[in-house]
């Protein structure tokens, strides 16, 4: 057990390290190099900028260098001071930035997961044991909707819906009075109050893939003949399936739990666009289409360490789940 | 008899009776699932399975709407009218209880209240509808000139099926001509995953080794990046003065970069588990060379499952362009995809006065549903395991 968590712990760090490769490459990618949008932005402010100062700022960036030696430069500072270099367009630093929406976007993502964990299980049980019932063919038909229709259109149409038949706006997550407001009790109920949609939103698709995979692994789990055996023996049917049959299909899920988390980053980022949510999602689309590549880079580093992270945490909790893991080398 | 008895009769009794049949008359029926082959035996399942075939036909309904997406628009995509934001108009096809089609006329009508202009549909105005009537000119199945279109309405009268967008451009019209662009990216990308995945999958699974494992560390890597942001940041790097092409083919490398992913994965499980197959051995033992035992030998054995996994990555490539298109970093105009054509239903403003900016969106919807049906119904019928 203590071995396998060190493995696994190690194989995250490898992952992280790789994560940084790919963020820095972002930043060098795009052709062009990031000072120059700068120096363009600070000209189009009404600021001079003499030669010396952008030699100064080369040299600060290591530009002209190696891409190696400024991939260096850019981890020392990574590593030794959390810097995640500066974005040009918000004029302060990408790990204030991030900092700021950091919070908000981890509560609709985690929330969303949670939710899909807690409607798609027991649905898909219900699915598996009432197979071919009028209400498995509505759940059946309503993932499919799920699958078939990407996030950001479902929200747009969300929008469209509450707003023809109750009249009220749902995008953002405060109401217009309630923007800038302290916090309050007030505040707080009224954010709860708008947290559900882009919750469902974002949850919809990730909810219809774990009830198929649930079903499908739950119908082929009840075939098996120790479930025949429990049922002669006169194990009552709800304790039947829940205490064998669940457990080894939830084993898949579990297990998936870090593809899932992907999925559920990737659906918040374009949902909380379409819905106007203070979520990390606006600001990688909008520096994306400024080229602020140093806060790009820096947001897509964070989403893919937190779904490394959460991988890592899944693994753990397979092993929890799995006593074939658990006792691994014993 | 009782219910119950009654519920465990009928089965039995039916199962004898075709056991009956089948030893009284030995049936074409019968001979023909004994000798039916490998991909007959996968059609005859394939057919029973009631919501695959929807999914096929409509799949077939799509891609024959795209080869003649110029016949059926009664104009072309580009054509500008000052009709903006014109409300979708329907054929009516009965006049004064006769067969006669014709549509409504629209009229430009200027708000008092806000000061702006509109477009209202005037009841007063009647044009006749004819089909296969001659309209602009366009290419039929791209290379054939001809200006034959489905429907057309009479001199001076439009038909917007679908309505118009900002520009006054019919969009039941964009929406045929982006499917081109639409359908296309799917199977184009698809076919870049799989070159990739069955070569990297390939090696990995047959060699393993160092290879191996660095191979499948680096696409569990990749599973890991969240798709749409590393997408995102991959389109924002395509230069702005690339051509339409340029940027179509950047956008279906870029979906393939994580695509390939899980083709690769595919192939290398499945060429594990047949590796250890007897036949392969027996291969081994007349002689047969690496690729030969590959090629003829361990890749039709699971050939229908790689067909099945092609088919269900079909859909989420399509809705990758439409999402990276529909944020402004995919696709861009003036090359027409159902992306690009849902950007323009963008804010919530734009919704509410004109619904019918989402029709491109359904249009996706339907496609990935119909790919989902047909490959789900593929995967159940091509397993050989299953009844």
């Amino acid at each position: 057990m203590g071995a396998y968590v060190a493995r696994r712990f190690l194989y995250m760090l490898i992952l992280l390290a790789l994560s940084t490769v790919v963020a820095f490459a972002i930043i060098v990618l795009p052709p062009g190099d990031y000072l120059t949008s700068y120096v363009s932005q600070l000209e189009a402010q009404g600021g001079e900028v003499t030669d010396s100062q952008i030699a100064a700022l080369r040299a600060a960036y290591g530009l002209g260098q190696p891409e190696y030696v400024q991939y260096q430069r850019w981890m020392t500072g990574l590593l030794t001071e959390g810097d995640l270099g500066r974005s040009f367009a918000w004029s302060a630093p990408v790990a204030e930035v991030i900092w700021s929406r950091l919070p908000m976007t981890l509560l609709i993502s985690l929330g969303a997961t949670l939710l899909v964990y807690l409607v798609a299980i027991p649905i898909g049980i219900y699915s598996a044991i009432r197979q071919y019932s009028p209400g498995d063919y509505v759940v059946s038909f309503i993932g499919f909707i799920g699958l078939a229709i990407p996030n950001f259109l479902l929200g747009l149409v969300v929008l469209l819906l509450f707003n023809r038949w109750f009249g009220i706006s749902v995008g953002g997550l405060y109401s217009s009075d309630m923007q800038s407001a302290p916090w309050s009790w007030a505040k707080f109920f009224d954010l709860l109050a708008h947290l559900p949609v882009p919750m469902i939103v974002i949850g919809f698709g990730g909810a219809a893939t774990i009830i198929r995979v649930m079903r499908a692994t739950l119908l082929d789990e009840l075939e098996k003949p120790y479930v025949e055996t429990a049922r002669a023996k006169g194990v009552s049917e709800w304790r039947l399936v829940l205490k064998y049959p669940v457990r080894v299909a939830l084993n898949p899920i579990v297990s998936t739990i870090g593809w899932l988390l992907p999925v559920m980053f990737s659906g918040e980022v374009v949902t909380a666009i379409v819905l106007n949510l203070p979520t990390i999602g606006p600001v990688l689309l909008q520096s994306l289409v400024t080229e602020d590549m140093f806060l790009a880079s820096g947001i897509l580093l964070v989403l893919t360490t937190l779904t490394i992270v959460g991988t890592f945490i899944s693994d753990i909790v397979l092993t929890w789940v799995d006593p074939r893991i658990r006792m691994e080398g014993r | 008899m009782s219910a119950i008895s009654r519920r465990f009769a009928n089965p039995l009794r039916r199962r004898k009776e075709t056991a009956i049949d089948a030893i009284d008359d030995p049936t074409r029926a019968h001979d023909e699932l004994v000798y039916a082959s490998q991909l007959q035996l996968t059609w005859l399942k394939f057919k029973r399975h009631r919501l695959a075939m929807i999914g096929m036909w409509g799949i077939v309904a799509l891609y024959l709407m795209m080869a003649f997406n110029g016949f059926l628009s009664p104009t072309t995509p580009d054509a500008r009218t000052e009709l903006t934001y014109a409300s979708p108009n329907r054929i009516h096809f009965f006049r004064d209880g006769s067969i006669d089609p014709f549509v409504y006329g629209y009229e430009l009508k200027a708000d008092p209240l806000t000061m702006t202009r509109a477009v209202v549909q005037d009841r007063s105005q009647e044009f006749d509808v004819s089909f296969f009537a001659r309209g602009p000119e366009y290419e039929l199945l791209g290379f054939i000139p001809t200006t034959i279109h489905l429907f057309q309405a009479a001199e001076g009268g439009q038909i917007f099926l679908f309505g118009t967008d900002s520009l006054g451009r019919d969009l039941f019209s964009r929406i045929l001509s982006g499917s081109t662009i639409s359908l296309s990216i799917g199977l184009v990308g698809v076919i870049i995953s799989f070159v990739l995945g069955a070569v990297i999958g390939g090696f990995s699974g047959f060699y393993g080794g160092a290879f191996d494992t660095v191979t499948q560390r680096l696409i569990e890597f990749l599973i890991v990046i969240p798709t749409i942001p590393l997408w995102l940041a991959l389109s924002a790097a395509i230069p702005a003065g690339w051509s339409a092409l340029q940027v179509y083919f950047a956008i279906t490398i870029i979906l393939s970069v994580v695509g390939w992913t899980g083709m690769a994965r595919v192939v290398r499980g499945k060429l594990l588990q047949v590796r250890e197959e007897d036949f392969v051995l027996d291969a081994q033992l007349a002689g047969a060379s690496d690729w030969r035992i590959v090629v003829v030998h361990m890749l039709p054995a699971f050939a229908s499952y790689l067909i099945v996994q092609l088919t269900l990555a079909i859909p989420a490539i399509i809705l990758a362009e439409t999402a990276l298109s529909f944020l402004g970093l995919g696709l861009r105009p003036p090359i027409v995809s159902w992306g690009v054509l849902i950007q323009d239903a963008q804010n919530v403003q734009s919704i509410l006065l004109y619904p019918w900016l989402l029709i491109p969106g359904g249009f996706v919807a339907l496609t990935v549903l119909c790919f989902s049906f047909f490959g789900d119904g593929l995967r159940d019928a091509a397993d050989p395991y299953k009844n």
